[in-house]
C-alpha cells in the first residue's frame, strides 16, 4: 500500500478512537454541572451522590482523551508534514490557542474536581466543574474551527509558489467564523451532549431494570431525558443548517451525500438506499425532489451534481459517504423518537413500569456515538480529494520523509495500543457501573457543604 | 533569499520570530520543569516497595499531572503555529521516536489511571512497573530528541528528512537522553521530599542525593561531549564571553541543590532545581538561534526561525493571545497547586 492511503488509514483510525472519549468528556461535563448546580441550590444529597459517581466515570474517558489526543496533534507534524507546512499559518495558530485557551482550563482544573472533594469549599469544587467543562467546550470550539476552515478556507492568501506554497492568515477573525465553522461546532457540540445524556440514561435505566439504586435513577433520568429531548430537536436545526452550507460552499460534497449525479437537476432526498457508483444510480426508498425541497422549498430546485465536476475533483466512495451520512441521518431521528417517547412517559409517568422501553435505553448509549462517527466520516470522506478544500490534495499532503515501512509499523502499534485501552476502559466502565453510585454518598466531614446549601436554599 | 527581512515589527527590539522562539522556548522549558517532576517522580517508582508509599507517591503527583503534560500540547502547538516549517520537518524526521514518545505517553497515562482501580497484586505490580518504565522512556526519548535538534539532522533542500529511520539513536542522543532522565529524577525526588513525611520521606531524602550525584556525573560528560563534538552550541559563547554568565548560573544552581538538601530545605532546592532545569534551555537557546536545526548535508538548508515561522501577522496574533492566556494559565496553575499544598494525604478519591 502507498504512503497516502497508510497515513490516511493511522489518521482515520487514531481520530475515530480518539472522538469516542471527547464527546463524553463535553456531554458528561455539562450534565455534571447541571447535577452538581443542582446540589448546591438545593442542598439535596442525591444530587451531590450524581455527581460524585459520574465523576468518577468521568475521569475514565477524561483520561484516555487527552492521551490519544496528544497523538492527534502530534500526527499533523509526523504524517502530514506537507500539509502542516501548508496550513501551519492557520491551522497551528487554531491548535495554540486550543491548548492555550481550552486545555489548560480543563486540566488545570481536572485535579480539583477529582481530588479536591475535601479539599476545597463546594462552591470552589463546582468552579472547578464548571472550568473543566468549559474547557472541553471550548477545546472543540477551535478543533471544529480548525476543521471547518479545511472544509471552508477563508481570510487567507496564498503566499510563495511551488512546494514552498501556503496558506497566511489575512483576516483572523474571518478565518475563526469562516462559513461552515458556526453551524459544525453547534453541530458537534449537541453530537457531544447527545453521546453524554444518553449514557447517563442508559447506565440509569439499567439500574431501573436491574431494580438497584432507583431512587438517584429516577432522579438522573428526570433530568436527562428532557435534556436529551431538547438538544435532539436541536440537532435537527444544526443538521439542516450544515447541509445548507455544504449545498454552498461544497457543491461536490453534497453530491455525493445523495448520490447526486446529473449535472444539474432536481435532486431527490433517500431515506435509504445503494448507490451503484458504476452505472451513476441510486436505488432505494426516496422522497423525489426532496433534497432540492429541503434547500429551497421547491422540489424543482436543480441541484449541481458530481459529473458537473472534472473525475479528479469530485469524492471517489460516493457509495460508502451515502451509507454515512445516511446512517447518521436515521440514527439522530431514532434519538429525536426515542427522547420524545421518553418524555412522554415521563409526563404520563408510566416510565418506570415500561421495561421494554427502559431495556431499550439501556442500548441507546451506543447510537450517538455511532451518530458522531458516522457524521465525521461522511464530512471527512466527502471533502475528498481535498485535504484543504479546493487548495491542497490529500495526496500532496503526507510526509516524504516517512517511509511504508515505518507507517505500517506505527499502524500496528496504535492498533495494539488501542486494542489494550478500549479492552481495560470498557472493563472498568463496566466495573464502576455495577458497583453503582452507592458509595459516594456524602461524607459528614464536610461542614461547609451543608453550610453552603443552606445559604442557597435561603 | 534573506527570509530575516521580511520580519520589521518588534516589541522590545527583537523582531516576532525572534519572540516567538522565546516564548516557544519558554513554554518547553515550563514544560520540563512541571512534567519534569512527574516523569522524575515516576522514574522512582518501584524504589518505592510497600503499597501505601506507592500510592502516596502516585497522588504527590495526581491531581497535576494531567495539567503538566497540558504544556507539552502547548509547546507543540506554540511550534506547530509560530514554526510551521520546524514543526513538519522534526516530527516527520523522527518519526519512530516520536510514534514511541506517543505510546510511551498513553501507557503512562493509563498506569496512572488504571492502578489503583482493582485490588489484585498483580495488577497493581504490572501497572505500577508500566508507569515507571514509561516515565523513565519519556525522560530519556525527550533527552534523545533534544539531542537530535542539537546534533542537527540529514535535511534536504525541502526541508525533508532523508537520513535512516533509526539515526536518531546517535551516542549523543543517549547521554543526553541519560542526562535528562538523571535531572528529572532529581527534580521528582525533591518535589517527593515535599510531599512526603516519616519513614517515606526519610528515604526519598536517599534517592535525593542519590539522583543528584547521578545528575551531576552525566551533566559532566555531556558537556564535555557537547564542547568536543556538537561545536557549533558553544560557538556563541565563544564569540560573546558576557555570555559565559549562563554556564556559570547553571553551575551554581546546581552545586546549590545538595547543599540545600544537605540542610534539608527542599522548598528551595526545588526552586533551584527549576532553575537549572530553565538555564539549560537558556544554554541551548545561546547556542541555536537563529538556526532551529542544522542540517547535516548542507548548512543552505538549515532551518532557522526566519524561513520556519509563520507570517508576521500571525505571529503577532499569537503573541497577543499569548500575552491573554499565559496569566490565566498561570492563575489555574497557582489555584491547583495552591489547593494540594503540603503533604500528601490519601483519602478515598485518591489513586
Amino acid at each position: 500500500m502507498s504512503v497516502e492511503i497508510l497515513a490516511r488509514i493511522q489518521f482515520a483510525f487514531t481520530v475515530a478512537f480518539h472522538y469516542i472519549y471527547p464527546p463524553l468528556s463535553i456531554g458528561l461535563g455539562l450534565l455534571m454541572v447541571i447535577f452538581e448546580g443542582t446540589y448546591l441550590r438545593t442542598g439535596k444529597v442525591i444530587y451531590h451522590t450524581l455527581s460524585r459517581f459520574w465523576t468518577k466515570i468521568f475521569a475514565l474517558t477524561f483520561g484516555i482523551g487527552v492521551a490519544t489526543g496528544i497523538v492527534m496533534e502530534f500526527e499533523f507534524g509526523t504524517n502530514w508534514a506537507a500539509y502542516s507546512r501548508f496550513v501551519g499559518d492557520i491551522f497551528g495558530s487554531a491548535l495554540a490557542a486550543e491548548g492555550l485557551f481550552a486545555f489548560a482550563l480543563e486540566s488545570g482544573f481536572l485535579g480539583i474536581l477529582l481530588f479536591g472533594w475535601n479539599r476545597v469549599s463546594p462552591r470552589m469544587h463546582f468552579i472547578a466543574t464548571l472550568g473543566v467543562w468549559l474547557g472541553s467546550m471550548f477545546s472543540a470550539v477551535w478543533i471544529v474551527v480548525a476543521n471547518s476552515w479545511q472544509q471552508t478556507p477563508s481570510g487567507y492568501h496564498l503566499v510563495g509558489e511551488g512546494l514552498k506554497v501556503r496558506a497566511e492568515v489575512t483576516d483572523f477573525w474571518a478565518m475563526v467564523f469562516n462559513p461552515s465553522s458556526v453551524d459544525r461546532l453547534t453541530h458537534t457540540w449537541i453530537g457531544a451532549f447527545l453521546a453524554g445524556g444518553f449514557l447517563i440514561i442508559s447506565v440509569h435505566a439499567w439500574y431501573l431494570l436491574k431494580n438497584k439504586h432507583v431512587e438517584i435513577s429516577k432522579t438522573a433520568l428526570r433530568i436527562a431525558i428532557p435534556f436529551v429531548a431538547v438538544v435532539s430537536l436541536g440537532q435537527l436545526l444544526t443538521g439542516h443548517h450544515s447541509a445548507e452550507g455544504v449545498a454552498e460552499n461544497q457543491p461536490a460534497k453534497l453530491a455525493a451525500l445523495e448520490g447526486h449525479y446529473p449535472d444539474t437537476a432536481a435532486a431527490d432526498m433517500y431515506i435509504m438506499g445503494w448507490v451503484d457508483q458504476e452505472q451513476q444510480k441510486v436505488y432505494g426508498l426516496k422522497i423525489p425532489g426532496g433534497l432540492s425541497f429541503l434547500l429551497d422549498y421547491d422540489f424543482e430546485h436543480p441541484v449541481v451534481g458530481l459529473n458537473a465536476f472534472a473525475e479528479e475533483d469530485r469524492p471517489r466512495q460516493v457509495n460508502a459517504i451515502f451509507q454515512f451520512y445516511h446512517l447518521m441521518v436515521a440514527i439522530g431521528m431514532t434519538l429525536i423518537g426515542l427522547s420524545l417517547l421518553g418524555v412522554f412517559f415521563l409526563w404520563r409517568g408510566t416510565l418506570w413500569d415500561k421495561r421494554w422501553f427502559l431495556q431499550a435505553l439501556v442500548w441507546s448509549a451506543l447510537l450517538p456515538q455511532l451518530a458522531n462517527q458516522f457524521g465525521w466520516f461522511a464530512a471527512e470522506m466527502g471533502r475528498q480529494p481535498w485535504v484543504v478544500y479546493g487548495l491542497l490534495r490529500t495526496s500532496e499532503a503526507f510526509s516524504l520523509a516517512v517511509s511504508a515501512q515505518q507507517l505500517i509499523f506505527s499502524l500496528i502499534l496504535f492498533a495494539v495500543i488501542y486494542s489494550l485501552l478500549f479492552a481495560l476502559f470498557i472493563y472498568l466502565l463496566n466495573k464502576k457501573i455495577v458497583h453503582g453510585p452507592e458509595d459516594f454518598t456524602l461524607r459528614d466531614y464536610r461542614p461547609k457543604q451543608a453550610a453552603t446549601a443552606d445559604v442557597y436554599k435561603s | 533569499m534573506d527570509y530575516s527581512t521580511i520580519y520589521t515589527a518588534t516589541i522590545f527590539g527583537l523582531d516576532y520570530p525572534t519572540l516567538w522562539f522565546l516564548v516557544v522556548g519558554g513554554v518547553f522549558s515550563g514544560y520540563a520543569i512541571l512534567d519534569g517532576f512527574d516523569l522524575g517522580a515516576g522514574s522512582l517508582h518501584l524504589f518505592f516497595k510497600k503499597e501505601e508509599n506507592r500510592r502516596v507517591a502516585l497522588n504527590a503527583v495526581g491531581p497535576v499531572w494531567d495539567g503538566n503534560e497540558v504544556w507539552l500540547v502547548i509547546g507543540g502547538g506554540a511550534l506547530f503555529a509560530g514554526f510551521p516549517n520546524m514543526y513538519a520537518t522534526l516530527f516527520s524526521g523522527l518519526y519512530v521516536p516520536f510514534m514511541l514518545f506517543v505510546a510511551l505517553l498513553i501507557f503512562r497515562a493509563v498506569s496512572i489511571e488504571f492502578r489503583s482501580k482493582e485490588p489484585m497484586a498483580w495488577w497493581r505490580k504490572t501497572w505500577d512497573t508500566v508507569y515507571m518504565v514509561s516515565s523513565s522512556g519519556l525522560s530519556i526519548a525527550l533527552g534523545a530528541v533534544m539531542a537530535n535538534v542539537l546534533e542537527g539532522l540529514p535535511i534536504n533542500a525541502n526541508g525533508d528528512y532523508v537520513g535512516n529511520g533509526w539515526d536518531f539513536l546517535s551516542p549523543y542522543a543517549v547521554l543526553v537522553g541519560l542526562t535528562t532522565w538523571a535531572l528529572f529524577m532529581m527534580h521528582g525526588a525533591i518535589y517527593l521530599a515535599l510531599k512526603t513525611q516519616g519513614a517515606m520521606y526519610e528515604f526519598v531524602t536517599l534517592w535525593v542525593r542519590r539522583s543528584i550525584i547521578f545528575f551531576i556525573i552525566m551533566f559532566l560528560m555531556t558537556s564535555g561531549y557537547t564542547m568536543l563534538f556538537v561545536e557549533h552550541m558553544v560557538v556563541r559563547l565563544k564569540e560573546y564571553p558576557i555570555l559565559l554568565l549562563v554556564p556559570v548560573v547553571a553551575m551554581l544552581s546546581i552545586a546549590n541543590i545538595p547543599r540545600l538538601a544537605e540542610k534539608r530545605n527542599f522548598t528551595l532546592a526545588f526552586v533551584f532545581s527549576s532553575i537549572t532545569v530553565s538555564m539549560l534551555f537558556v544554554l541551548v537557546a545561546i547556542g541555536l538561534y537563529p538556526t532551529f536545526l542544522q542540517s547535516t548535508i548542507d548548512p543552505a538548508y538549515n532551518i532557522t526561525v526566519y524561513n520556519s515561522a509563520a507570517s508576521e501577522k500571525t505571529l503577532g496574533i499569537m503573541l497577543l493571545m499569548a500575552s491573554i492566556g499565559a496569566p490565566l494559565v498561570g492563575l489555574y496553575t497557582f489555584i491547583v497547586y495552591r489547593s494540594f499544598r503540603g503533604k500528601v494525604k490519601l483519602d478515598e478519591h485518591s489513586y
